[in-house]
């Protein structure tokens, strides 16, 4: 069931002209704000017409200009979570939660569990004035999940919380993503939400799709650091628990090696992701000894991308992996790195970025 | 208490209540829409609708009843269709009474209603809208239940206003007892006869009351709904 998105819609500042697909997995829509993410979800859901094109969802056309087909909001299913909660005041947790059972009459009522699944059980029966910020946005995925869509959006769903509220609605949303199925248009622009959750991302800049593609692809592109950011641009890898050794580091398999880390709460046989900053990355030239720091991957350089300042991008390939590092432009130089040079990666820090546990564990170093 | 008003008086009262619950109840279906309409819509004529409505609250009540007269009398254009198509009058006869207070207290009861539909956040209807609610269904269960106490409020003054709707009604159904004389109009009688102060004043009691128990009965419903809506 894939999502196939082309439309047009002339706004205040720009015109929308964004044409992508959103395959199976969760899709992340990233851009800056302003770049028009919101009007493609609300297009989407009904909320916003467009001038012309077309909306595709699995075989279902919910919007075709030319044939005029105009789907109304309410025969769309797509759940729909919204920044802020939209949290109905006159109602309990449980009747928002069954409100869409209510109105439409279908489904099977499965409060109990997604409320088990989403860590709302004890809220059922409290009114929603007094819910926190990070527990109101549990229930609203809840809500929309419980109306049945045939997909769900989440227009940033997490962008009006602090950093801890976030951290513990993240698990929960990757917990949704296994559990479910359910095929998900992610909206945000935090790198840390699309290194956990991305299967695919569509990069959005002043109303037009620039890039899409797979996560490892995308962000380990040299000409995509400006669109992530400096600080932010880094690669996403798959990793294994191999082993959970007594002295407190667990060691992982990528394809490109091995990696130390301490230990994460994550039995041996565990998939994960590892998050790698280009900034964390030092290069060296021979296999550095004599180094507290414990990831340590042979590299060969595949480009080096020179941008106006003093640094330059270096990505590289570890097994069948992509890595980037952030180096200035005098060490690229003093090392004679350029593509096609072997050398060592040396990780000063690697986060998991997904898994059940907490992001931002620091790797020994 | 029964002993206490006079048959001319008890009638006076009667009349006035049912004349302001069948205003009220009648003009509600009205006044529910153009609040929805005042408040929401976007149309061409919006601003000659809001200037309608409030008309009856800026002109003097007795332009507003000669209008009436002229519009919905025997011979007025209105008035002649109906008496000829449904043999319904309105002049002279209490439902004119009742028009009258109407659109009297029309005004007041879009106000109230018009304030508290502003007051819901269009994003609650939209989010309705996503899970499946139909526009009529986002409205009796999202919007309705949001805009109760409003409602009350604007029912409760209307109903006040009815009450205690004088110069309209008296030019347009004049002051015919049993028939049109309600509380305003028969205290206005009674001042008129030497002697009558007494049953004047003891009318003024009755308005007095029922006016105290009308706010204290729209205080009470409209804090029990805020209280549900606001979710405490």
């Amino acid at each position: 069931m894939t999502l196939s998105v082309d439309i047009q819609l002339g706004l205040d500042s720009f015109t929308l002209n964004t044409r992508f697909d959103a395959p199976d997995g969760v899709t992340v829509l990233f851009g800056r704000s302003g770049s028009g993410k919101t009007s493609v979800v609300k297009s989407i859901a009904g909320l916003l017409t467009p001038d012309s094109g077309r909306i595709v969802q699995g075989d279902r056309v919910l919007f075709d200009a030319d044939a005029r087909t105009n789907v109304p909001v309410h025969k769309r299913r797509l759940g729909y979570v919204f920044q802020d909660s939209r949290m109905f005041p006159h109602l309990t947790v449980r009747q928002n939660l069954e409100y869409a059972r209510r109105v439409t009459g279908r489904g099977v009522v499965r409060t109990e569990e997604v409320a088990d699944l989403l860590g709302i059980s004890h809220l059922l029966d409290r009114r929603t004035h007094g819910l926190s910020g990070g527990e109101g946005q549990r229930v609203a995925i809840g809500r929309a999940i419980l109306s049945e869509p045939d997909m769900l959006l989440m227009d940033e769903p997490l962008a009006s919380l602090d950093t801890q509220r976030k951290a513990e609605i993240l698990p929960y949303l990757e917990t949704l993503r296994r559990e479910t199925g359910l095929s998900i248009l992610y909206v945000t622009h935090n790198m840390a939400e699309v290194a956990r959750l991305a299967t695919h991302i569509v990069l959005m800049e002043d109303g037009q799709v620039v890039r899409s593609g797979a996560p490892e692809t995308l962000l380990t592109d040299p000409d995509m650091v400006r669109v992530f950011g400096i600080r932010d641009a880094g690669a996403v890898l798959s990793a294994h628990v191999v082993a959970q050794p007594e002295d407190g580091v667990s060691e992982l398999a990528v394809s490109g090696g091995r990696l130390f880390l301490p230990t994460i709460d994550a039995p041996v046989g565990a998939d994960l992701r590892v998050r790698i900053l280009a900034q964390d990355v030092i290069l060296s030239k021979t296999r550095p000894e004599g180094l507290s720091a414990l990831n340590i991957l042979p590299v060969r350089v595949v480009a080096v991308r020179r941008g106006d300042g003093p640094g330059v991008i270096v990505q590289m390939q570890a097994g069948e992996d992509l890595l980037l590092a952030r180096i200035t432009r005098r060490s690229a130089d003093a090392m004679g790195i350029h593509e096609g040079t072997d050398c060592f990666a040396v990780m000063k820090s690697v986060a998991v970025a997904q898994t059940d546990i907490a992001v931002g564990l620091q790797a020994g170093g | 208490m029964i002993g206490w008003l006079g048959p001319d008086e008890w009638q006076a009262v009667f009349l006035s209540l049912k004349v302001s619950f069948w205003a009220t109840l009648g003009s509600l279906p009205f006044g529910l829409l153009c609040a929805m309409a005042l408040a929401r819509g976007q149309f061409a004529g919006r601003e000659v609708l809001n200037w309608l409505v409030h008309l009856p609250l800026v002109l003097p009540p007795v332009v507003t009843g000669y209008l009436l007269l002229l519009t919905f009398g025997r011979r007025g254009p209105v008035g002649a269709f109906l008496n000829d198509t449904f043999g319904i009058t309105l002049a002279f006869q209490w439902t004119g009474a009742a028009l009258a207070a109407a659109i009297m207290a029309f005004p007041l009861m879009v106000r109230a209603m018009r304030l508290a539909i502003e007051a819901v956040d269009p994003k609650l209807e939209e989010a309705a809208a996503t899970l499946g609610a139909t526009r009529l269904r986002v409205f009796t269960t999202v919007t309705l239940p949001l805009i109760l106490p409003g409602i009350i409020a604007g029912v409760v003054l209307a109903f006040a206003k009815a009450m205690g709707e004088f110069g309209a009604t008296i030019t347009f159904v004049s002051n015919i007892p049993g028939e049109t004389r309600t509380v305003p109009s028969a205290i206005y009688a009674f001042l008129q006869v030497p002697g009558g102060e007494a049953a004047a004043l003891r009318l003024v009691t009755v308005a007095v009351a029922i006016a105290i128990g009308a706010l204290i009965l729209s205080e009470w419903l409209s804090r029990r709904v805020a209280k549900r809506i606001a979710g405490k």
